[in-house]
């Protein structure tokens, strides 16, 4: 036990963010693929410990703003920042939560949480023990030697986010991360996350096309229309107190009035895009 | 149970081939001059084993194979992987490796040979031809088929471009390239020992050649023998090298959690 605790950052020390300093800024930002314009004209600020959620119709190029912020895509128009730095590829620092497994196969969940922190070279004593204690963290002690093969999907999902947040990263970019889970294991794991988020506070953006998950979660939740040539429609904040429990909170009187609202505006994006896509 | 029953089936098969074949033989009814009896091979083979020269020409043949095999497969990975990475590259160079591709091997020999000469690196050189494309094709598509997400991930997490082959794109297509290396050791003995046979003073294939000039059947026939048992072994230790390499890859039975 004392291996574990010695590399555990000193908790006393809280983070407190500054929401009014932006740490994502997309400004005008438009991303096209040819001829075709996914989303056009975004503009979007993320501030400092910021849970922002994106719900948008399928299809509305909702994953395409998140790759330009994590620089995986460049904007045929307008510029990204994080932390006032002006994104110009990757490496920086943020953390990823894909939709699809996204472990590399061939490493077990050790290697893999260990990942990030080896390319920005921490010696291997240092990050194993790190890469331990995350696991740890995330409910996988005992599971260090596991290939992802041999873990259910939500551990892997589990694994996932120990890999992205062990860097401890400004930003934490999610792509509809719980989508492929079963409902039971989705709120596990949706509670999982509030709680690590909460002890660091980073700043979110989430994708979701589920919009109780982006009210649950989320301290702002954005609407985008349908795409081509989606943009933001609608800015809702979320005045629900924290720390939260995903599933009850689906029963509070605020939460069904906030969902009537941003309901009210996502639903005729939704059938716009239905409509087109039939 | 079964296993034991398929074995004993196996066993069976064997027996009845071989012993059929023995009996055609002294009943007259096949002739020895084109089917020699298996026993005369087998006394053939006896005799080869029992003799310290033969195993000179094992000894050649198998350097021959593994040299062609290394060279080969190391020219085949690097290039396809490099080719794999660049799309460009690939695209202008595609007419050329068709081409060079569609050349039947075997006429290269004589090439070779006045190259090389008549010793080992001719063989060699057969060899690596033969090997090489199959590696090359494979490691090119194991490459291309890399998972896209994992490959966003990575650069995510900060990999720069060798970390990116060393912990992406050679693991991925590592179980391409290790199939292939299966299909090339039969590519790497049959050029070592064309080359043999068309033209050297030692080796499996010179065996084979020198029986044939003697109209001596069973020679040929216990050369092919030992050729086949050759390249049971080479494949069985390659066995014992893919489950070392490749743990990750969930085994038969061991379906996830």
């Amino acid at each position: 036990m004392s291996v574990l605790a010695r590399s555990v950052p000193p908790v006393s020390v809280e983070r407190r963010p500054d929401p009014a300093k932006p740490m994502v800024e997309i400004a005008d930002v438009t991303m096209a693929f040819g001829d075709f314009v996914a989303v056009e004209n975004v503009n979007l600020n993320v501030g400092d410990g910021e849970f922002l959620t994106v719900v948008g119709p399928t299809g509305c190029g909702k994953s395409t703003i998140l790759n330009a912020v994590a620089g995986l895509l460049k904007p045929a128009k307008g510029t990204v920042s994080i932390d006032g730095q002006r994104v110009t590829g990757t490496g920086g620092d943020i953390g990823y939560l894909f939709q699809q497994d996204a472990l590399l196969p061939w490493k077990t969940a050790l290697e893999n949480v260990e990942l990030g922190l080896m390319f920005r070279g921490v010696g291997a004593a240092e990050r194993r023990a790190q890469a331990m204690d995350w696991l740890a963290k995330v409910g996988l002690a005992g599971f260090e030697g596991r290939y992802p093969q041999q873990l259910s999907g939500g551990q892997r999902k589990r694994v996932q986010m120990a890999q992205a947040l062990i860097t401890r990263p400004k930003v934490i970019l999610m792509d509809e991360p719980f989508s492929a889970l079963d409902i039971h294991t989705r709120h596990l794991m949706q509670n999982e996350l509030l709680a690590l988020w909460q002890e660091d506070r980073r700043a979110v953006v989430m994708i979701t096309h589920d919009l109780e998950e982006a009210i649950a979660l989320g301290d702002r939740v954005v609407v985008l229309a349908a795409g081509p040539r989606s943009r933001v429609i609608d800015s809702f904040e979320v005045d629900l107190s924290r720390p939260r429990d995903v599933a009850e909170i689906k029963l509070d009187t605020r939460f069904m009035e906030l969902y009537r609202n941003i309901w009210a505006s996502l639903r005729g994006e939704v059938e716009k895009s239905y409509a087109r896509n039939k | 149970m079964h296993a034991i029953n398929d074995r004993l089936i196996q066993l069976a098969l064997l027996v009845l081939i071989f012993g059929g074949w023995q009996f055609g033989v002294t009943a007259g009814l096949i002739d020895p001059f084109f089917f020699p009896a298996p026993l005369d091979i087998l006394k053939q083979i006896v005799a080869w084993i029992i003799n310290p020269g033969f195993y000179k020409h094992v000894s050649i043949t198998l350097s021959e194979t593994v040299l062609g095999y290394v060279i080969g497969t190391a020219l085949g990975v690097g290039a396809g992987v490099w080719l794999g990475l660049s799309r460009r590259t690939a695209r202008i160079l595609d007419p050329f490796i068709k081409t060079l591709n569609a050349i039947p091997r075997v006429v290269l020999a004589p090439i070779f040979v006045l190259w090389l000469g008549l010793g080992l690196w001719s063989k060699v050189a057969l060899a690596v031809t033969l090997v090489f494309f199959v590696t090359f094709f494979n490691a090119m598509q194991g490459v291309r088929e890399v998972n896209p997400v994992v490959l966003s991930n990575a650069r995510v997490l900060g990999a720069n471009r060798s970390a990116l082959l060393r912990h992406v794109y050679f693991p991925a297509a590592a179980s391409w390239i290790l199939s292939s290396l299966r299909t090339s050791v039969g590519f790497a003995v049959v050029g070592a020992i064309i080359g043999e046979y068309l033209g050297s003073s030692a080796g499996l294939g010179y065996l084979i050649s020198q029986a044939e000039g003697n109209f001596d059947a069973a020679g040929v026939f216990a050369g092919i023998t030992v050729l086949a048992i050759f390249v049971l072994i080479i494949d069985s230790i390659l066995d014992v090298v893919e489950n070392r390499l490749i743990t990750w890859r969930p085994k038969e039975g061991e379906r996830p959690a």
